[in-house]
Order: C-alpha cells, then structure tokens, then sequence
C-alpha cells in the first residue's frame, strides 16, 4: 500500500535526522571551551574533587563513548542531572513539557480554524477592500517578532492602557490554577503563526478558484456553493496542511522568546536559563526534545498533504 | 421554434428534439478598458452538425467558444450581439439562468483534459455531479444509469470499477472521453469542443474524433468545433468559419472553403497547412497577426495581404454571400485564388556517403530503458525525419546525439569519427560541427541575454571570435534568418514565437555546423509561422550543404521536409525508408496505422 | 521523451517566463505598498544612523535617578541605572542593523551557493547537500542560534555566525528550486552543448535568471534577522559589551521595570517593529514584481 510505505520512509528519514541532530548536540558540548567538571564546581574546586566529578561524568572516555553512553540514556529517558541544580533534568523537563505542550495546544487550536476561514474568506472577495485589508494587516503582523507583538499585547492589556490580564505568571502556583496568565502568550502565538496560515490559505484558494477545473464546473452549471465546497476546498487543504504543520513546529521556536517574556515555565524559559547558566545536559535534552517534536509535527504534516491527494494515496492505475 | 424556460428542470422535457440550432450575431468581447477581443462573429449550427471554427493564435477562438457559454476569462465581458440557441438570446440571462443553462443546454469540452477534471473527484462522480445540480431525470437511479450510458456513448468502460477512478489514474485519451461524456451526459442543445484534441496523439485523436461525430449525430445537437489546425477541423465539420484578429472572415462549407477559399487569409492558411498526399508546396505567411488593441481600422489582414489595394485600409469590409451558402469578408473576394497546387518535385535522398551513422544505440533515463538497440544513417546533405509520437524516445535519440545525454550505449560516429556521448568528452570542432535547435522557443532563449549575446556565444565560446568581427558576425546572421541585424539588442521577451524560433536557428548556425539537429521546431507554432520556418531551413540546407535530422511528431509535415523517414516507436525504429516509397508503400501496421489516421485538408 | 508542448490560451504558444529582473526594482516600486515599505525602513534607518550624533548626551552617562518616567529635560525618562533613554535610543540601533544586515549577507549568500551547487550537479551531490540541510531544519532558528551560543561565548561574530546558519539551510531550500527550474530549461542545454564549464553555466545562465527570488530572499531574511538578532539581545545573549546601548539590550534591562517606566522598552519595540514591517514590504513588493500576479511571500 502506497501509504504505507510513504509513512514508513518518512518515519525513517525522520529517524536518521534525529540521529544526526544528536551527533551534532553532542558534538556540540565537545566544543565547550574549558572543562564541564569545572564548571559544575566552580573555580575554587579541589583536584581531587574534579577527578571525581570527572569520572562520574565520564569525561575521560573517548568521545564516541561518551556519545553512546549518553545516547542511550536518552532513549531509556535517564537524562542525567541538571548542573545547576542537581535534580533529574526529566524531572525539569515533565513539568516544563506539559505547560509549553498546553500552551502551543491552545494556540494551535485557535490559530487553524481562525487562519484557515480568513483566509478562504478573503479570497472570495479577492481584490475587495476585505481582502486588501487582510492581506496588508497579515503582512505587518507576519513581519513583526513574537516578542515585539507579546511587548505591544502586555502594554495594551496588562500594564498600560488596560489592566485585564497579568503581564508575568506567577512562580508560586501552577499555570492550570491561573487560567489567566494563558491568554496574552497564546495571543501573541497566534499572532505569530495565524497570519501566514491565512496568507497561504488565501494564495492556495486563489490558485484553485483560478484553476482550469473550478473554471470547467461553473461552464458545467455547478452552482458557485458546490463548486467552493466540493472542488475548490478540498483540493485547498493539502498544501495548507504542509503550511500548517510548518507554522505549528515553529511554535516550538516560538514559545523561546514568549516564554521568556512572560516568564511561562516552560520548555522555552528552561531553554533560556539552562544557556545562560551553561547546563549542558539539561540544554541538551532540551534541544532533542524540540528537534524531535519538530520531525514528528512535519511528518504529520507530510501524512495529511498525502491523505487529501488521491494522486499520491492511490498511486498511478 | 418553441421557447424553453431554462430554469425548468430537465426532467420536464428528456430527450426533446434539438430544433433550431445556434445562431450568433455581432458577437463583441471587450476588455474592462473597451478594446475589443472578438467582435463581428457571425455564426449559425444548425442542430445535428459540426461548424469547425478555425483560428491562430491571438485569433479570439477561445474567447467565442467560452463566451457561447455567457462566459469570459477574468478582465473581459460580453459587450454586444446575440447569442441564439433554442429561441433564447444568452446575453440576456441573468446569472442564476445562466447557470441553469451551463452544462445542461450548452456544454463545454475543454483544451486541457488534466487540468479541467478536478484531481481529488472521482470521474463518475464527476459526470453524476452535473445531473445531479441539473435535476436530470426522475431520480437518482435514472443519473445513475446515465452516468453508466455516458460512459459507454464514448467508449469508456462501463463497469462500476471505471467510475471510481481518480483523474490521474486515466490516460490522456481516457481524460478526454470523460470531459466529453459529461459534456454530453444532460442532452444538450449545443456543445463548444476547444481544441480537445491538442495534446493526443493522432491515433487518439482520430477516435476523440469519431465519437465526438458519432454523438453530434445520435444526440442532434449543434456542435462547434474550435481549433488551429485546419486538418482536423476539416475532417470533422460540415462547415467552417474562420476567425482572424477577432473577427469571422469566411464561412462555407467545408469542401468549399478549403477547395475554393474566398478570403486571402484563408487560401494563405490552406497553403501553410502541411498536405499528406505531398502535392503541395509549403508557403507561410509573412508577419503576424495583430493584436487586440492594436488592430487596423481597415480590413486587419490588409498588412499582409498581397491582394490589398488603397481601399482595404478604409473600414472594416462586411460578411458578404459570395456564393451559395459562403460569405466572405472581403472586398476582393473575387480575385482570390485557391491554394496552388504548385507541383512539387519530390527530392529523392542521394546516395551520399552517411555524415552521422548511429549503430546498436541503447539509452535510459536512470532504470528506465528508453531507446533498444537502434541503428540510423544520415547520408550527408540530406534531411532526415525522425518521426515518433510522444514517448518514442525521439528526443533522447536526438540529445544522445547531440552530446546532451550520457547515459547510453552503443557506437555514434560523425564523418567517420566516433563520437563520445557527453559533449565535455567531445573536442571543440565536434561541439561545432553539431547544432541543435529546440523544441520551445520560450525555453531555448535566455531571457537575461540579448539575442545578440545568445546568437553570438557559440561562436565565441567555440570558435574564439570576439569584438567587432563577433558582433559583425552576429548581424549577418541575424540577417539571413530575416531578421534584421537590430534585433541584436533586444531581449527574447520582445519577441514573438517564430521570431524567437529564427534567433535559435541563428544561433545554431553561427558556428557553421555540417548537421543541424531540429526537434520539433515548429510544435508549438502556427502553422502559418511554421511553414516559413520550414522554408529558411531548406534554404540553409541547400545553400550550406548542411545535414538534417529533423525530429517531428507530424507526419504530413514530414513529407513536405525529409529525404527519408525513420519511425520510432517505442525505441525502436520500425521502418526506415525514402519519404516517397513510406507514404506510397508503408511496411509497418505503426506507419500504415499513422497514414490512416493522420488528418489530411484535401481528402 | 518530447511530449507535444501543450498550446496555452488560445492554442498558439506557451506562455513566456514571467519575471524578467530588469526593471523589477522599478516595477516593485510601483505600487503604494513598496514605496510605504521604502519610506518607513528609511525612516527607521535615518533615525538609527544619524542618532548618535545628534543624541543630546552620552550613551553611558548617568544623568538621574534610575526608572524615572518624567525627568525635567529628559523626553522619556531615565532607565533602570538612571541613563538617559532618549540618548540610548538614538545609539542603539545602529548595532541592530550592521548586525542583521551582515546576518542576512552570510545567509543568503551560503544559501545560494549550496542551491547552485545542489541544483545542478549530479544527484550525490545535491542529495548530501539537501539531507545536510534537513538535519539543520530539524531546529527552529532560534533554538540553533542558542544551541551555539550556549557553545560559544556570545560575540557579534558567533550571533551573525549562527544567525545565518539558520538562515542558510532555509534559502537553500528555496533557491535549489529556482535554480532546478531555470536548469530544466532549453537555454542551459544549449550552453552545455557548447561544452562550457559547469560553473560558468552556474553563474552566466543561472544565476543570472533566479535573481527574482533571490531578491525575495534577501528581504525575507532581513525582516527574520532583524527580529532575531533584537531577540536574542532582548535574551541578554547579542554579545554586545553590558553597558552598550543596543535596541535589543534595551527592552532586556527595561522589562522587569516595564509597568513603572515602558519607554525603554517601548521605544526600541516601537523601532525594532517599524524596520521589521518595512523590510517585509519592501520584500512583498519585490516578490509581486518578480511573480507579476497575485503569488505570496511563504516562509
């Protein structure tokens, strides 16, 4: 079955990307200029202290040891321990994952069906004032960086001109208990992926409503419902999903800076922190995860592109 | 004739006799700025029979055919005229009547079959699909046996499985008999074909041709036939009108016109079109024709006619009776003579030693084998067709040659040399002595060059010549593909088709080569413009005793330009023979098969 | 092989290539919404090159108390070490844009070269060259940048460096596809009937015709750079000296003090948002120049 085997290399390609992206995380931590024990312990470290250290590391293997070792930890989920603070980096990392995975999930589930019908909605009225307005309100918005539209979004609603949602979450109890804090970074995420899903939505349906078959079923008196419901839409979705399943893996990039900005506990923050205090192992673990959530949300995307296409689905009679 | 309500569903009145037929007067499209794209077509369909409606590029054929229809691309409206059919003027349906009328009285078989099918539909549901919106029948189990019998009126199979085929999974051949059952599915009163044969291979193409008849007569509607090429258009219509720069020139039955034309724009086409039986010379026609906007006040074929006198350039002439049943727009109707049957004396090949020889040649395009083993002679100072229909690996046997593709075997050898098969392999005089003129002109020119830099790099990189010598070179060149030497500063973009096609056979000749490789040259011309290719490049080859290998699809045009015909099929040569003894005594069922059904204007 | 080339419109030829460079420049220009683009990213780049000489103090000096929203004197205040936040703006873009600048320059620029390498070579190398860049497209951008900073201590050249290595991958994606189309294309196989080299074919029929997207590309990048290089100073990770005045450094040490005094963080956001849509503009314009129809710019 054609689908089969499509999903079956993908899934490999993925794979073997994965491999390569922690080859080149690990190799990564080997360029770290001075030594990893110092810099657990601190200058002012005892030599025979930093020898253990070193040995519970493992820093006197050789490299592809080292790789190994660590490699397989990973996929045993024994992440090592933060630097910083000794604890498990899964631990750090089960929280953390679950609040970012809320996050892109509500800004995702917004995002879609929001872009998906402005866009389509703008096309139909292509070259009126409705359509000249989306596409130039989509391309500001598209230029803008997350954290200039998360700054904007927080003087707007939270410090400035209007106090309706906190501008930070607080520290001290969990984001589910403070349903609040969600509203202005899922905002400013939507902002940032929504405009090009409707940008692409619009292009797409203007591709297909200028295409030969659209044009051949009103010649055939289909009415204009049938011929946007059954002709254009579905051979509209297929490219969009790809677009869709780009801008939901740049989600994961997204959530750094918004994160950051309003000190969400998430995946992002610990990014950020885990740089600046030069935790390797929770950075490390950190990046695979984003890379590998990154691989999966475009295989998907490539399953759906091959789904709505009965060209690939079927293969050649 | 009785009037019919077009929003009354089908159902009311199955089947009912298509009386009356179409007529179209003054018919004007403009664009939203008022410059016309067709105006004066005048056309009349009687039920039951075929007005070819013949036509160059830019003529406005499609425009006529889609605005049959109450329809236009993007940018254009209908401004004026009727348009008639079963008592109803067309023009004066709003669009909800519009839409009762597209697809169930009037349909419409378009050019390109793989782009008009929707992908992601399965063809039964396609043609189910506009049953259903025009209420066809007493119910669902009356579609669906309509969709059944649509299927088989065009020879499609009828069992359920055919139904549920996607587009993709038909051949072209297939696609088209799809677009032409759902065309015919509701019974309609008028059916526009737009070149739906362009694209088939003329084996296909003679059995659209048959069912696309065949139904026009069971199902006696109207049917208008729209196409460039004045071969097949004549083999399918009871008449034909002739469209040019927007405007009907000529309309008459079909034998007529084509025997005893009464236009010059006509008798000029008859003479471009290549002729099977060989008995006439090729002419084309000098310049081109004008664009919208552009157009002369006066009669628009006056700058190139060779009849026109002071007053031709003074208004429009009318459609005027020239004879029974044949109107003609024209003021010297009279003095027009039919396409002259100048006797051509057919060249027999000499026995010339062979410049290329190709022996036990195998080539693939990765795994998949494209030409098996195939041996050719091309004896010096002949042409030499190559003729094959699309995926006979003519091409690749052309670029192997030419040093453009690697991947084969076998031995090649120029004027007893042998021939490596990459051209990095091949010395410079090798590269030089070879030329090659492509396919589409719209590819074969960089745009970012001028045509003076493109005509001349062959000659710099190959032969070495710079400065004023190259440029001097360059604008002879130019000059003997009739092109003045001051197209050398423009850019392909300014130029048209057969200009663009002149240029790329400058450039291949510059570096004065002893075997032009043409293939295809003329697909995607005119054939008006194709005809006056064809005359430079026998006029090179005579005067530069230069070798031919003339790769083409067309079998009648193969007559008129080789020596000698190789058949590809498949990637092999089936027959090999002097032109006259392939067309007078073919061996092969391939060939046999290709002469039958190949269109040909004077039967 | 040859298949009949299927006539366009109304049956004589196909269609010719749309988007000839001379002239795109101009004819982007034409429209209302390029002109705006132009004019507001000359504006913002007025605004950032001539401000430091026309700032009223110096960039480091303390002239106030720290956070004050209203200073006599001061247009907008103090920030969070009492430096005059009107003289930072003025200095503090400047680095912004040599930075981004640069960035979209390295870019871009291995972006093309990777493309015209792997869209016209033979297939091993073009497939190692577009599995390597799979492996760097597995990383949001801004994950890869932090990835290698984390490595690297942060400087202006390790931030242009591994901005543009996200960058890169990217426009080789893009480019490879223009270049594989103008490859397929009659005018290159007649260069190569001449037997020239595969690298004067690569810059004198290649290049040449995908300067369209190219184009295109350049603006695209900028507008990212712009919005990475200020985030990843807005991280406190740009590499710029601690107390140098640098839009992005700017809302970091701004923020924790945003809800007492907002304008410096407001007035580089307010800046670093203006560039950002202009270039994009500018790029759109450029892009429906290079299209001649209604086609969008994508990511």
């Amino acid at each position: 079955m054609a689908l089969g085997r499509l999903v079956g290399r993908r899934l490999a390609v993925g794979t073997v990307i994965l491999f390569v992206v922690s080859l080149l995380v690990f190799g990564a931590s080997l360029l770290l200029p001075g030594d990893a024990a110092r810099a657990v312990l601190g200058r002012s470290a005892s030599p025979d202290r930093l020898a253990v250290v070193r040995a519970q590391m493992h820093l006197d293997d050789p490299a592809p040891q080292r790789y190994l070792a660590w490699a397989s930890d990973l996929v045993t989920g024994d992440l090592g321990n933060s630097t910083v603070s000794q604890e498990p980096v899964i631990e750090l990392i089960a929280g953390r994952s679950g609040n970012s995975l809320l996050l892109m999930a509500i800004a995702a589930l917004v995002a879609t069906p929001l872009s998906l019908l402005l866009g389509s909605w703008s096309a139909l009225r292509r070259d009126q004032l409705a359509d000249h307005a989306t596409a130039l309100g989509t391309l500001v918005l598209a230029s803008l960086p997350e954290f200039v539209v998360g700054i904007a979004l927080i003087y707007v609603f939270a410090t400035g001109l209007l106090q309706w949602f906190p501008p930070v979450v607080s520290t001290t109890m969990p984001v589910l208990e403070q349903p609040s804090v969600l509203v202005l970074p899922v905002a400013t995420l939507v902002l940032a992926v929504a405009p090009y899903i409707t940008r692409m939505m619009r292009a797409t349906m203007l591709e297909v409503l200028d295409s030969d078959f659209v044009h051949q079923a009103r010649l055939n008196g289909i009415p204009e419902r049938s011929v946007l419901w059954r002709h254009a839409v579905p051979n509209a979705i297929g490219p969009v999903a790809q677009v869709i399943g780009l801008q939901l893996a740049y989600l994961a990039g997204g959530i750094v800076l918004v994160e950051f900005l309003f000190a969400y506990p998430g995946i992002g923050q610990g990014i950020v922190e885990a740089v600046n205090a030069r935790d390797i192992p929770t950075l490390q673990a950190l990046i695979m995860l984003i890379a590998a959530f990154y691989v999966l949300v475009n295989l998907l995307a490539d399953v759906v592109g091959v789904l709505t296409n009965p060209r690939l689905r079927t293969g050649v009679a | 004739m009785s009037v019919v309500d077009p929003t009354a569903p089908l159902s009311d009145h199955p089947r009912r006799m298509n009386a009356g037929g179409l007529q179209v007067r003054g018919l004007r499209v403009e664009t939203r700025a008022g410059v016309a794209v067709v105006d004066g077509v005048d056309l009349d369909v009687p039920a039951g029979t075929v007005l070819g409606l013949v036509g160059e590029s830019g003529s406005g054929k499609t425009t006529v055919g889609t605005a049959l229809l109450g329809g236009t691309r993007r940018g254009l409206r209908i401004a004026g005229g009727s348009v008639l059919l079963e008592g109803i003027d067309l023009t004066t349906l709003s669009e909800v009547e519009l839409r009762g009328w597209r697809g169930s009285r009037v349909s419409y078989v378009p050019q390109d079959p793989t782009t008009a099918l929707d992908p992601a539909m399965r063809v039964g549901k396609q043609v189910r699909e506009v049953l259903d919106c025009h209420d066809y029948g007493s119910g669902p189990d009356a579609r669906a046996q309509r969709v059944t019998e649509a299927f088989g009126e065009v020879g499609l199979p009828t069992d359920g499985e055919f139904a549920l085929r996607y587009p993709h999974q038909l051949s072209g051949g297939q696609q088209q008999r799809v677009c032409i059952a759902i065309a015919f599915a509701t019974w309609p009163a008028l059916v526009v074909l737009d070149e739906p044969t362009t694209g088939l291979d003329v084996t296909t193409q003679s059995l659209v041709l048959d069912t696309v008849r065949k139904l026009t007569q069971q199902h006696g509607c109207a049917a208008l036939y729209i196409s460039h090429d004045l071969a097949v258009v004549s083999t399918i219509s009871d008449e034909v009108a002739v469209l040019y720069a927007g405007s009907v020139v000529e309309r008459a039955p079909t034998e007529q016109l084509v025997h005893r034309p009464r236009h010059p724009y006509t008798s000029r086409l008859v003479a471009a079109v290549p002729d099977l039986a060989g008995r006439r010379a090729l002419t084309g026609i000098p310049g081109g024709a004008p664009s919208p906007g552009a157009r002369p006040p006066g009669c628009r074929f006056e700058p190139r006619c060779t009849l026109a006198v002071d007053e031709c350039a003074r208004g429009l002439p009318p459609l005027v009776p020239v004879a029974d049943d044949h109107l003609a727009r024209c003021i010297r109707s009279a003095d027009v003579s039919p396409a002259e049957v100048r006797d051509r004396d057919p060249e027999v090949g000499r026995a010339a030693d062979p410049l290329l020889r190709v022996e036990g040649l195998s080539a693939r395009y990765g795994k998949v084998s494209v030409l098996h083993g195939l041996s050719l002679d091309v004896p010096r100072g002949t042409c030499v067709a190559l003729l094959g229909e699309s995926g006979s690996g003519k091409t690749t046997l052309a670029r192997t040659i030419a040093g453009l593709h690697r991947d084969a075997e076998g031995t090649l050898s120029l004027a007893g040399e042998r021939l490596p098969f990459g051209s990095h392999e091949r010395t410079r005089q090798t590269r030089a002595a070879i030329a090659y003129v492509f396919q589409n002109p719209y590819s074969s020119l960089n745009p970012r060059r001028t045509v003076g830099d493109s005509v001349g790099r062959p000659l710099r990189v190959l032969r070495g010549v710079r400065g004023a010598e190259l440029d001097r070179r360059v604008g002879e060149m130019l000059d003997r593909v009739y092109l003045s030497s001051h197209y050398a500063q423009r850019y392909p973009d300014q130029l048209s088709g057969g200009e663009r096609q002149r240029v790329a056979v400058a450039r291949a000749l510059i570096s004065e080569p002893t075997l032009l490789v043409c293939d295809e040259i003329t697909s995607a011309l005119d054939v008006s413009v194709q005809a006056n290719l064809v005359g430079l490049i026998e006029e090179f080859r005579h005067e530069l005793d230069l070798t031919l290998l003339f790769v083409t699809h067309d079998i009648a045009l193969v007559r008129n330009v080789a020596q000698q015909v190789a058949v590809l099929q498949a990637g092999a040569i089936v027959e090999n023979a002097p032109t006259e003894r392939l067309f007078t005594d073919p061996q092969h069922a391939y060939t046999r098969e290709l002469l039958e059904t190949t269109p040909n204007l004077v039967s | 092989m040859s298949a009949l080339v299927p006539p366009a419109g109304d049956g004589g030829v196909t269609a010719p290539v749309a988007g000839q460079t001379p002239g795109l420049l101009r004819r982007s220009l034409a429209t209302g919404r390029t002109r705006a683009g132009l004019a507001i990213t000359m504006l913002v780049v007025a605004v950032a090159v001539v401000g430091p000489f026309v700032a009223p103090g110096g960039e480091t000096a303390i002239v106030g108390p720290p956070n004050a929203s209203e200073v006599p004197g001061l247009l907008f205040g103090t920030d969070v070490t009492g430096r005059d936040v009107w003289t930072r703006f003025l200095h503090g873009g400047i680095s912004v844009l040599w930075l981004s600048a640069l960035c979209t320059l390295v870019g871009v620029g291995a972006g093309l070269l990777i493309a015209l390498l792997a869209g016209y070579s033979r297939t091993w190398v073009d497939e190692i060259l577009m599995r390597t860049t799979d492996v760097f497209l597995a990383f949001p951008a801004i994950v890869l940048a932090l990835l290698f900073l984390a490595i690297f201590q942060p400087s202006a050249w390790t931030v242009i460096l591994t901005v543009a290595l996200g960058h890169a991958p990217r426009v080789a994606r893009v480019m490879r596809s223009a270049v594989l189309d103008v490859a397929g294309r009659d005018y290159v196989r007649s260069a190569e009937s001449m037997g020239l080299r595969r690298w004067s074919i690569r810059l004198g029929d290649l290049l040449p015709n995908v300067t369209g997207p190219l184009m295109v590309e350049c603006g695209l990048r900028l507008t990212y750079s712009i919005g990475l290089v200020a985030g990843l100073g807005f991280l406190g990770l740009s590499g710029l000296a601690i107390d140098q005045a640098d839009w992005g450094l700017m809302i970091n040490e701004g923020r924790t003090a945003f809800t007492v005094q907002p304008w410096p963080v407001l007035l580089p956001v307010t800046a670093i948002g203006l560039l950002t849509v202009g270039t994009n503009l500018i790029a759109d314009g450029i892009a429906r120049a290079a299209a001649g129809t209604d086609r969008e710019v994508g990511e």
